[in-house]
């Protein structure tokens, strides 16, 4: 199964990026080349083969319950690109 | 022929543990506060920042999961959900889904007398998002909205039950026990309308005797007890009237609309978002120790169904009342340390199922918000079990004692209540209306014991209603027969 | 003052000293090196110069009242622009955030801090961290010191090409994949790229969370050591940083290599270039001259190396890049609602090289490929990490080329490097990265005026010897230490 142009829009789709016409056929092409060559790992055998999902083999890192003070105000909405009494405005919800 | 149908009914119910931390970061999770000012870098989903679990919410979970009878997995991790949303900082919500921390649990509600076990599927540990502020009355008719992200990342526990319930009574029991069991663990406030507890329903119908689910609705937007089996009740007659007209149940999630009684539908789930679940890498597993799991269980309270039954056979208190004052552990509390100061249970149940309950659901208050203490409870009632007021008004004393928290002696001596018990005084008052009533003592003599009534109404009368009734009584009857 | 550039931090500290030299000295010294090459070789996105006079007086001051100067104390330095320091611009070079102020330092910068080091500025790397030329930046691509046509290689390439270009002493980067090694390789200097965990990635802004790990670029063996010490440790604000014991890295710093045993996996030379394998093979009997027991050993699992490692860090950049949604910082492009304004933040906020990696990782991770694709990379990574560790229980360390060649070619104004292949060039270097283990570039002469690199990749937490190994090589050999890069130099 290779990539189509239509996969490359529903991935899009999902990870809320517009893409131009052109944009959709050449990462159409290059991630066909990239599913290409992941073609490799259907060769390995991977029956009875856990996955490693962390690569060092810690467990319970766990925070004491203490409050710390946050950012104020300012630091909070410095980089916002616009703001509205103390908060992230964004255009209208559908 | 109409077909009966049956419905099927699971909940999914959303709780804020109350650790004094969010999840991931060490900010306050208090209730309230200006937007944006409980939030940190980590929080506000900044560049670069990661997340270190609280080891509080893995404890809060932990303790919720064996309070409802679940097994706790020795292994259990959190993975991302991943969607676009103003109220999601990293786009990605932190839970645990394909290992949550509790699994195979139930809780046992009872309707009509009848015992019924609702399996829990599963409890996840996960982080709450922000809040959404819009600029019109409603999201979609705003022109733009405003992002708070105080509540980012406060804790949260996801019940998830078995499809189990049979009626929205069911729904609402289970809801009601759950809410139970949580208050006694301590874990969270569990009070709907600050959203501590929170509950979706998912919801079919079925052909009475078909072991096959129908196509199922998840109804959201339920913000009290009431309001869960109001909308279930509606959603039920929604979908009968859809399927005996021939028709099909569409698979969506339908919001409740309290005002207008009905629930409508918010999105499709086909078209629902592929969320791309994956290990967080960021955060190591979670392997619980047996040993720390038994030190968190032993430290649980008696829960609400050991309770009752003790109620029941220690304390002599019916099925019914032992059920109203274990349902919250404030109110079972209270009894419990009123009884040690007054050691009357069915008086001291009497009292709170009566005057206590009526008055704090009038003024829509929390056990802990009143000012009745055990303390004061039992010194009202001894003052009338040692007969120094009589019982109605013990009832005025405690109307007062309930709104300004005074003790009762002293509400007793303000009000000049002081019954009268002294056999002398009184003597004196009922030869003046035995004088002053012969045609009553005359009936009394001739037979007509109705008669005494109207004396001791006289008594007490004259005494302004001081006169202790049964000294009356006793009184009357004397000078009578003699 | 020109003496002073390409001095190392331990040479510096001496003379600083001894009071031979000013921190002011020494960083207005590297400030005019920047003046001067920095406008053809790229590597900065953005110069502290002011801040970083400052520092540099106030640290004078410190020294004539007599107090004691913290280990890297007034040493230039640079940090790839993926580090997040407090008020100052933190673009990941991408039109994203090219105005995005961090309200905190990265723990890494916080360290240099103490060690009092000074920050001369910002460096340019591909888009977030994904490519291996600085091609992907959105601002412009880094050139190569040793050769202007050359790619300076990337991640990290702005980071690498300052150290090499004597604009700054050391610098840190990230490596999720090689994203240091490679660089370091095609620039001629050293690249260490730690155990994962054994620093702080708080403040990293990662494209691959379970990969990327913040690692070093230096001029010798002796300053990856200290720049080491400097910024290891256990971080509470990261849950997979760990407090290793071994951490006196500088008393690795041993030129004796006898009776190791070094293992030479052949699967890395299989079409490598003839030059670096020559310089290879000289490295090994360098190594067996000096006492070391060379032995070849076969990986075969190295070949899927690259697959996964491309499958693990789309899915994972895909999530983390997720955040860039123009609501609470960086770049918001208006749109009449907000889904509009999603789509056209990240279309137009991203360059193409970012979004191809994101909807790889989409795909990668979507309900359907899952199992297929995600999953399936989880599970061959466990198999690469049992193979490379497995090896290393009879290796004290292992041996191979950094890259397959020497630094490539800058494709040109307006083109980019994917008729390349994309991170094609990190074949050799993401094994390590996959199993989490530490592995060190070094410089081992040129072909063609372009500099070869060699890596050696140790056990976890096994830092020590690789410095120890390297060490070695550096004082038995030249070929470490190539000449500076000089401007018209080819
Ligand atoms: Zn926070």
């Amino acid at each position: 199964m290779g990539m189509t142009i239509e996969k490359v829009r529903s991935v899009a789709d999902l990870a809320r990026i517009e893409l131009t016409a052109e944009e959709e056929q050449r990462i159409t092409e290059a991630l066909q080349a990239v599913l290409k060559q992941t073609e490799a790992l259907k060769q390995v055998n991977t029956e009875q083969v856990e996955p490693t999902i962390y690569v060092r083999p810690l467990q319970n890192v766990f925070r004491e319950d203490e409050v710390q003070e946050g950012l104020v105000m300012e630091e909070v909405l410095a980089n916002a690109p616009e703001t509205e009494n103390g908060c992230f405005k964004v255009p209208r919800i559908l | 022929m109409a077909t009966a149908y049956e419905a099927v009914i699971g909940l999914e119910v959303h709780v804020e543990l109350k650790t004094n931390t969010k999840i991931f970061c060490s900010c306050t999770t208090e209730f309230g506060g200006d937007p944006n000012t409980h939030v940190c870098p980590g929080c506000l989903g900044f560049p670069g920042t990661l997340p270190v679990m609280n080891k509080k919410a893995v404890e809060y979970a932990v303790r919720a999961g064996l309070a409802l009878n679940c097994a706790i997995n020795p292994y259990s991790r959190f993975d991302r959900k991943n969607y676009f949303y103003p109220d999601l900082p990293t786009a990605y919500q932190i839970s645990q889904y394909f290992h949550p921390i509790c699994k195979e649990g139930y809780v046992e509600i009872e309707l009509g007398g009848k015992k019924k076990k609702i399996r829990i599927n599963r409890i996840h540990l996960e982080e709450d998002a922000g809040k959404l502020l819009h600029s019109g009355s409603s999201i979609t008719s705003s022109q733009y909205s405003m992002a708070d992200y105080n509540r980012a990342s406060v804790p949260l526990i996801e019940i998830v039950s078995e499809p189990d319930m049979r009626s929205p009574e069911e729904a609402r029991a289970y809801l009601e026990k759950l809410r139970a069991i949580l208050e006694y663990t301590g874990v969270s406030d569990v009070k709907m309308e600050q959203g501590s507890l929170r509950c979706d329903a998912n919801i079919s119908l079925r052909p009475v005797g078909s072991t096959e689910f129908g196509t199922k609705t998840e109804i959201k937007n339920m913000n009290s007890f009431r309001s869960l089996q109001r909308a279930l009740e509606y959603e039920i007659d929604r979908q009968q009237d859809v399927l005996e007209e021939g028709g099909t149940i569409i698979q969506e999630t339908r919001g409740w609309d309290e005002e207008k009684g009905i629930t409508s539908s918010m999105r499709s789930k086909e078209e629902a978002t592929d969320y791309r679940y994956f290990p967080d890498p960021n955060l190591p597993p979670i392997v619980l120790d047996p040993a720390w799991i038994k030190t968190i269980k032993a430290s649980l309270p008696e829960l609400p169904d050991a309770r009752k039954e003790r109620l029941v056979k220690e304390c002599g208190l019916s099925e019914y009342d032992a059920g109203i004052i274990t349902s919250s552990r404030s109110l079972a509390e209270f009894f419990d340390r009123t009884v040690v100061l007054f050691n009357e249970p069915k008086t001291v149940a009497n009292w709170m199922m009566g005057e206590y309950l009526r008055l704090l659901n009038a003024e829509g208050l929390e056990v802990s918000e009143s000012k009745v203490t055990p303390e004061k409870l039992a010194a009202l009632l001894k003052l009338q079990a040692d007969g120094k007021i009589s019982g109605k008004m013990a009832k005025v004393v405690f109307e007062e004692l309930f709104n300004t928290g005074k003790e009762p002696e002293t509400i007793v001596k303000e009000k000049g209540m002081v019954q009268i018990s002294d056999t002398g005084a009184l003597e004196e008052i009922v030869m003046k209306v035995l004088a002053a009533n012969p045609q009553s003592v005359a009936d009394y003599q001739a037979g007509k014991e109705k008669a005494i009534g109207f004396l001791v109404g006289q008594v007490m009368k004259e005494t302004k209603g001081q006169a202790n009734p049964g000294i009356v009584n006793q009184l009357l009857k004397k000078k009578l027969s003699e | 003052m020109s003496s002073l550039l390409g001095l190392t931090a331990h040479q510096l500290q001496g003379l600083l000293e001894k009071k031979e030299l000013s921190c002011a000295e020494l960083v207005k010294a590297h400030l005019a090196k920047i003046e001067e090459s920095d406008g053809e070789i790229k590597a900065f996105t953005r110069v502290t110069r002011e801040a970083a006079l400052e520092q540099a007086q106030a640290m004078d001051a410190q020294r004539s009242r007599g107090e004691g100067l913290a280990p890297l104390a007034g040493i230039p330095m640079a940090l790839s622009d993926n580090l997040c320091t407090k008020g100052i611009v933190t673009t990941c070079s991408s039109r994203m955030l090219e105005n995005f102020r961090p309200p905190y330092n990265a723990t890494v910068v916080e360290k240099l801090q103490e060690a009092a080091a000074v920050l001369l500025g910002k460096c340019n790397l591909d888009e977030f961290g994904l490519g291996d030329s600085t091609e992907s930046s959105a601002f412009f691509p880094t050139r190569n010191p040793h050769d202007l046509q050359a790619s300076a290689g990337g991640a990290c390439g702005g980071a690498a090409a300052a150290v090499a270009a004597q604009e700054v002493v050391f610098a840190l980067g990230s490596d999720a994949g090689g994203s240091v090694r490679q660089p370091a390789a095609f620039c001629g200097v050293i690249g260490l790229k730690p155990t994962y965990g054994l620093v702080s990635g708080y403040g990293l802004i990662a494209a691959g969370s379970s990969l990327d790990q913040v690692g070093c670029f230096t001029r010798d063996f002796t300053d990856g050591a200290l720049v080491l010490e400097s910024i290891c440790g256990a971080d509470v604000q990261d849950s997979n940083s760990v407090s290793s014991p071994h951490t006196d890295f500088t008393k690795h710093l041993v030129n004796d290599v006898k009776g190791l045993k070094i293992g030479l996996p052949k699967e890395y030379i299989e079409g490598v270039a003839p030059k670096v394998k020559t310089a290879y093979e000289q490295a090994v009997a360098k190594l067996e001259e000096l006492g070391a027991v060379c032995e070849e050993l076969s990986l075969p699992h190295t070949k899927y190396a690259l697959p996964c490692y491309e499958i693990v860090l789309a899915a994972e950049a895909s999530s983390n890049l997720a955040r860039y949604d123009g609501v609470r910082y960086g770049l918001r492009v208006e749109a009449e609602d907000v889904e509009s304004m999603y789509n056209k933040t990240r279309g137009q906020g991203f360059g193409e090289e970012a979004k191809k990696q994101i909807l790889f990782g989409t795909y990668v991770l979507s309900a359907q490929q899952y199992q297929d694709y995600y999953l399936k990379a989880l599970k061959v990574r466990t198999l690469i990490k049992q193979e490379l560790e497995q090896a290393l229980e009879k290796y004290d360390c292992l041996l191979t080329p950094t890259t397959p060649t020497v630094a490539f070619n800058l494709a040109g104004k307006g083109k980019n490097h994917h008729g390349r292949g994309g991170v094609q060039t990190h074949g050799l270097t993401c094994p390590a990265s996959l199993a989490g283990l530490p592995a060190v570039s070094f410089p081992f002469g040129k072909a063609q005026g372009r500099p070869i690199g060699l890596q050696l990749i140790g056990r976890a937490f096994g830092e020590g010897m690789l410095l120890r190994v390297g060490y070695t090589l550096e004082q038995n050999t030249d070929l470490t230490q190539l000449s500076p890069a000089v401007k018209g130099e080819r």
